[in-house]
């Protein structure tokens, strides 16, 4: 079966034998432009249609089971129902910004599926500070909810916007200090050193206590940065009807829908990378039957299966975790996250210079 | 000390956040069995309510079409928004005495909440609770109902 690294790379040389570097490159980007837009489609359709099994079967509801066999093509009608209605733009509000915002939250998702490694050598772009891009431009996000929160010209949009202002770049604390401690332990903040760093064994099982501390903080940190229940306190539907997207509708509500639980994948799909071993295999000691049979399974699927198990992971907090109001939510960060995540980089830093990890 | 409480608490939190992800774990495990969602429409036939599922209020009557309603009002009197409307009539006994008798029983299930007071309040437990609940209809006045039937009786021996 070839591999994709395989299918890469007999186009890359394909495309260099063909025309000259410089329209190679750019048709490598078209490329991967079309394959990312792509990708973005299949995932707004598999993920919300995952949301909404998942939240029912924890309901004990049955979910959406109309449209096609076991309600698999729900999500394409309410894609197509989204694409054909009117994009309404209020008369208050800022025109430019209004209708910018909803492109902003996507094209932010979209660059942070830069250094993302899906499978063995491939990848889009292996920049050498992979992990810091990600921390930098996942927090950037937060630009376009509050654009759009600002712009609508309503109390429930800016009050949303604001909300989801204070709690990203509080959350975004913890997240990098999470992600900080496997920088130490692996000496780099490229993707794919940290990726190889785990071929013995992903850091969870060789990094102790200190690195399952930081993988829990991780997970929480990242559930408060995409805005997702138990912190979705940016958009409330509750208090706030939809938040920063209250007045949006059609295509440009459906652009914040897909950024949404684009983000999610990305940053579960970090934390596999980092935590979880991205593509390597699960291998228990050297040599044996079992590390063979799962050498057998390809990388590719090795990291969509370890991303869409912290994607569960995360759509089982929503359903199960009640709501946090805007108190409850800094102080959980300021007083608990944020000492335990620093006490905690304390101890990885100890553990990575006596060479306590496996 | 501040340390301790501080450390319990977090570990408490953390325990108890961990029993409902267990709870909803096994849910999501095990919904096919324990799912409780009716599918309605499709599954009319086989559809079973629960025996005090309150529908709408229906008047008993026997076999000789005989129902033990004695006109007293006591329902029209329980009933908060003014759904039952009771108009009597004297009857003749065969002693030669007047008697007052049920002669319509006026229902409107517009107004009805199903609290069930009239039905607590009957002395005679002439009216019940009935399990129908497809009460959709195209015209407001089908939703006046007269409950005792065309040429029914009160039953012997009822006071």
């Amino acid at each position: 079966m070839p591999s994709l690294e395989h299918i890469a790379n007999v186009i890359h040389v394909w495309l260099n034998n063909t025309f000259s570097p410089f329209w190679a490159t750019l048709f490598e980007f078209v490329i991967v432009g079309t394959c990312i837009i792509g990708l973005f489609a299949m995932l707004g359709l598999v993920l919300i249609m995952m949301e909404r099994k998942v939240s029912a079967w924890m309901q004990l509801r049955l979910g959406p089971n109309r449209v096609g066999p076991v309600g698999m093509f729900q999500t394409v009608a309410d894609t197509l129902k989204l694409m054909v209605k009117e994009g309404m733009t209020p008369d208050g509000a800022d025109k430019f910004l209004f209708n910018l915002a909803p492109f902003i939250a996507m094209i932010i998702a979209m660059v942070v599926m830069a250094p993302l490694m899906f499978a063995k050598n491939f990848q889009i772009w292996d920049i050498n500070i992979g992990v810091l891009f990600f921390a930098a431009i996942s927090s950037v996000s937060v630009i376009g909810i509050l654009m759009a929160g600002w712009a609508s010209n309503n109390k429930y949009s800016m009050l949303g916007a604001m909300r989801s202002g204070a709690q990203i770049v509080s959350y975004e604390l913890s997240a990098g200090f999470a992600i900080l401690s496997i920088v130490i332990l692996t000496g780099s903040l490229r993707i794919s050193d940290i990726v190889n760093s785990q071929a013995d064994g992903w850091w969870i099982f060789k990094g102790h206590i200190p690195v399952w501390i930081a993988f829990v903080i991780f997970l929480i940190a990242v559930t408060a940065e995409t805005n997702r229940a138990p912190f979705d306190l940016a958009e409330a539907e509750s208090e706030l009807t939809a938040g920063f997207h209250t007045e949006y509708s059609g295509m440009k509500f459906a652009l914040f829908f897909l950024a949404e639980y684009v983000n999610i994948f990305v940053v579960c799909a970090v934390g596999a990378t980092i935590f979880l071993g991205g593509w390597q295999p699960l291998h228990f000691g050297t040599g044996t039957k079992f590390n063979e049979i799962m050498d057998y399974i390809p990388s590719s699927l090795w990291f969509i299966g370890k991303t869409f198990f912290l994607i569960f992971v995360i759509m089982w907090f929503r359903w199960t975790f009640p709501r946090l109001r805007i108190d409850q939510l800094l102080n959980l960060e300021w007083k608990y996250l944020l000492p335990i995540s620093m006490f905690n980089l304390l101890l990885v830093t100890l553990m990575a210079i006596m060479g306590w990890h496996f | 000390m501040f340390i301790t409480k501080y450390i319990k608490e977090v570990f408490g939190g953390v325990k108890s956040l961990l029993t409902g992800m267990k709870l909803t774990g096994w849910y999501a495990l095990h919904h096919k069995k324990e799912k409780i969602t009716q599918q309605y429409p499709d599954n009319k036939d086989t559809l079973v309510l629960p025996e005090r599922f309150r529908g709408e209020v229906v008047m008993i009557h026997d076999e000789h079409n005989e129902h033990a309603c004695t006109g007293c009002t006591a329902c029209e009197l329980a009933c908060p928004n003014a759904t039952i409307k009771i108009i009597t009539k004297f009857d003749i006994t065969p002693e030669g005495k007047k008697k007052k008798a049920l002669d319509t029983f006026v229902y409107h299930l517009d107004l009805c909440t199903m609290c069930n007071l009239c039905i607590v309040a009957c002395p005679t437990d002439a009216i019940k609770m009935a399990n129908t609940f497809e009460h959709s209809v195209y015209d407001r006045s089908k939703l006046l109902k007269i409950l005792n039937n065309p040429g029914s009786k009160i039953r012997e021996g009822i006071e």
